[in-house]
């Protein structure tokens, strides 16, 4: 047991990573803490689609943590992530989710930037009529959006704001590459787009979405409808630090019958009354058949099916998290297997079939532990360690990988 | 989308009235908590969507419900009767003025905006939902039915979640 020096009342972690003190979902100086050590820390932060910075001019307001991030990308195509600050006064530069724009332009003092962040111009520098102005010793040079470093991998755009973090490949590992350039590794369309606030500490739906023991039993729409789902191979991968993890499903049993369904489409035996809903067809080799994927902090890939999102989630506060949904297609796909994204994506999202429970849930260990701060949560599911299991899902392996990863960023040893 | 393309007719007043007491009854139901009577106001084929302005301004198709036919939403009440986990609320639909217009094919094209109130176990009671319902409506052995009912939330953010239709 080790005390945290950064921390004006040390936390004290219990052993391992199967304990979790109910503080730091409700502490605020945890909170703050986290902003630098994490947010702004060695970390890659997902911060938007290419496809919203697609064209040069484009222009999207993001999030790191909790600061207001602009992404762009300049008449270069190259891109631009920076803090949505003014050098001046330190207004929000842009305010609109996604624009096209020759240059950013704040509209408090008119303060002009290039698409790249560097200012152009200050409105009345030189005065007017030979009076007021700008100090002889002004330089422009001198103030600029503050950057972030860029990088993307598989239509996504991350950013960090730390020298020290490495290259993005790196950072997310083989097996994660992989498995997005399984998933993401195409020109991508996107198919719908939404939010949903809910009431917890991030960290409460980061454990949420590696938590595979939950997932057939607090969602329970799949055998409510006796949707077939035979005994199914599965496996939890971790990465190397134990940050990110992939979480998947072969319908395996399934595939053979597939063959001799028409076309390449195949449907589940159900009690459903409109069964257009689980339509669905084999769209890998590999077998697996659901999965999904979390990248530290804050960015999770999930394909159900056919149905292919990406979540991320923006922390608003110490028990406050809004976890955005971008449903994703390919160029690729022809009109009827869009149509099956298109039905499947009931499944998810905040009326999602097998997901809205998931907005209130951690809402619910919010509620239940915020007053008791010296108490800690129980995950011993499958083991005391956080090791990649590929043989049983009845596990919180991807859950202690979590707290292995955010106690070593964090100092909390 | 069907029910964006307006047709000039009027309706006569008996119909407009008709329509407005089809459209009452639907909020009034659904907040008396009779959610088994919710798919009786479409028909067999009905359209049932809730997106959002972003959604449907950009084309997109997917937005956050959707049910093409009865039988979907048939599920969704036995989904969110026997199968989803949430806390207890309850819904208050207020709807505004409805702009009623006569197509060319006989049916009704009708829009309306609308907010929506969700009360909590806990009492606490908030706005959680306002935009506009853009329906196609037709008429069924005399009756009413919605062919097809876009509900379009004005912002990209749900609160919590979405389970009770709107
Ligand atoms: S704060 Fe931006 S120009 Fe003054
Ligand atoms: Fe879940």
């Amino acid at each position: 047991m080790n005390l945290s020096p950064a921390l004006a009342e040390p936390l004290a972690w219990p052993e391992g990573v199967a304990r979790v003190p109910f503080r730091v979902f409700s502490d605020p100086e945890i909170y703050a803490l986290e902003q630098q050590k994490i947010f702004r820390g060695p970390i890659w932060n997902f911060l938007c689609m290419e496809a919203d910075v697609a064209k040069p001019g484009d222009v999207r307001t993001a999030w790191v943590g909790e600061t207001p991030i602009v992404v762009t990308r300049d008449h270069d195509e190259k891109l631009h992530a920076m803090v949505n600050r003014c050098a001046h006064k330190g207004a929000l530069v842009c305010l609109k989710q996604r624009e096209n724009l020759e240059s950013l332009t704040c509209v408090y003092h008119a303060w002009n930037y290039s698409l790249d962040g560097k200012l152009k111009s200050v409105a009345f520098r030189n005065g007017l009529k030979g009076k007021g102005g700008m100090p002889e010793d002004f330089d422009p040079a001198k103030h600029r959006l503050q950057p972030l470093r860029v990088a993307t991998f598989c239509g996504l755009v991350f950013g960090t704001f730390s020298d020290e973090t490495e290259p993005l490949e790196a950072y997310l590992g083989a097996p994660m590459s992989k498995f997005l350039d399984r998933n993401l590794g195409r020109p991508l369309k996107v198919l719908g787009v939404h939010s949903q606030m809910i009431h917890n500490n991030w960290k409460l739906y980061a454990e949420n979405v590696r938590d595979s023991y939950h997932a057939t039993l607090l969602h329970t729409f799949y055998t409510t409808f006796k949707v077939n789902r035979l005994d199914m191979d599965g496996g939890i991968i971790l990465s190397d630090k134990k940050w990110h993890h992939i979480s998947y499903t072969k319908r395996s049993t399934l595939a053979a019958e597939n063959e001799y369904e028409t076309v390449h489409s195949g449907q589940y035996q159900s009690d459903l009354a409109g069964p257009e809903l689980l339509k669905a067809w084999d769209e890998f080799e590999d077998g697996i058949t659901h999965s999904i994927q979390t990248i530290f902090p804050t960015l999770v890939v999930h394909f159900t099916l056919n149905s292919l999102a990406v979540r991320y989630f923006v922390p608003r506060g110490i028990d406050k998290t809004e976890l955005f949904w971008v449903f994703l297609g390919y160029e690729r796909d022809d009109a009827a297997q869009e149509q099956m994204r298109v039905m499947q994506g009931n499944l998810t999202g905040a009326a999602g079939l097998v997901s809205l429970e998931d907005g209130c849930i951690n809402e619910f260990v919010q509620r239940g532990t915020r007053t008791s701060p010296d108490e800690q949560a129980f995950i011993e599911m499958g083991g005391k360690v956080a090791e990649s299991n590929e043989s049983s899902r009845a596990t919180e392996a991807s859950v202690r990988g979590f707290w292995h990863g955010y106690r070593d960023i964090m100092g909390f040893h | 989308m069907a029910a964006q393309l307006r047709a000039e007719g009027q309706v006569d007043a008996a119909t407009w009235l008709r329509i407005e007491n089809f459209l009452a009854d639907y909020v009034h139901r659904l907040d008396d908590g009779l959610i088994d009577e919710w798919t009786g106001f479409f028909t067999e084929d009905a359209v049932y969507q809730i997106t959002t302005r972003e959604n449907f301004e950009a084309g997109y198709p997917i937005g956050i419900m959707l049910c093409n036919g009865r039988g979907m939403m048939e599920d969704r009440v036995l989904a969110l009767k026997t199968a989803n986990v949430f806390e207890p609320h309850t819904h208050c639909h207020i709807v505004g003025r409805p702009d009623v217009k006569q197509r060319p094919d006989g049916s009704i094209a009708v829009r309306s905006n609308f907010s929506v109130y969700r009360t909590m176990e806990s009492g606490e009671t908030g706005l959680f939902a306002i935009g506009k319902y853009l329906d196609l409506i037709v008429m069924e052995g005399g009756q009413p039915r919605f062919k097809e009912r876009r509900v379009i939330l004005d912002s990209r953010c749900v609160d919590v979640l979405l389970v009770y239709p709107l």
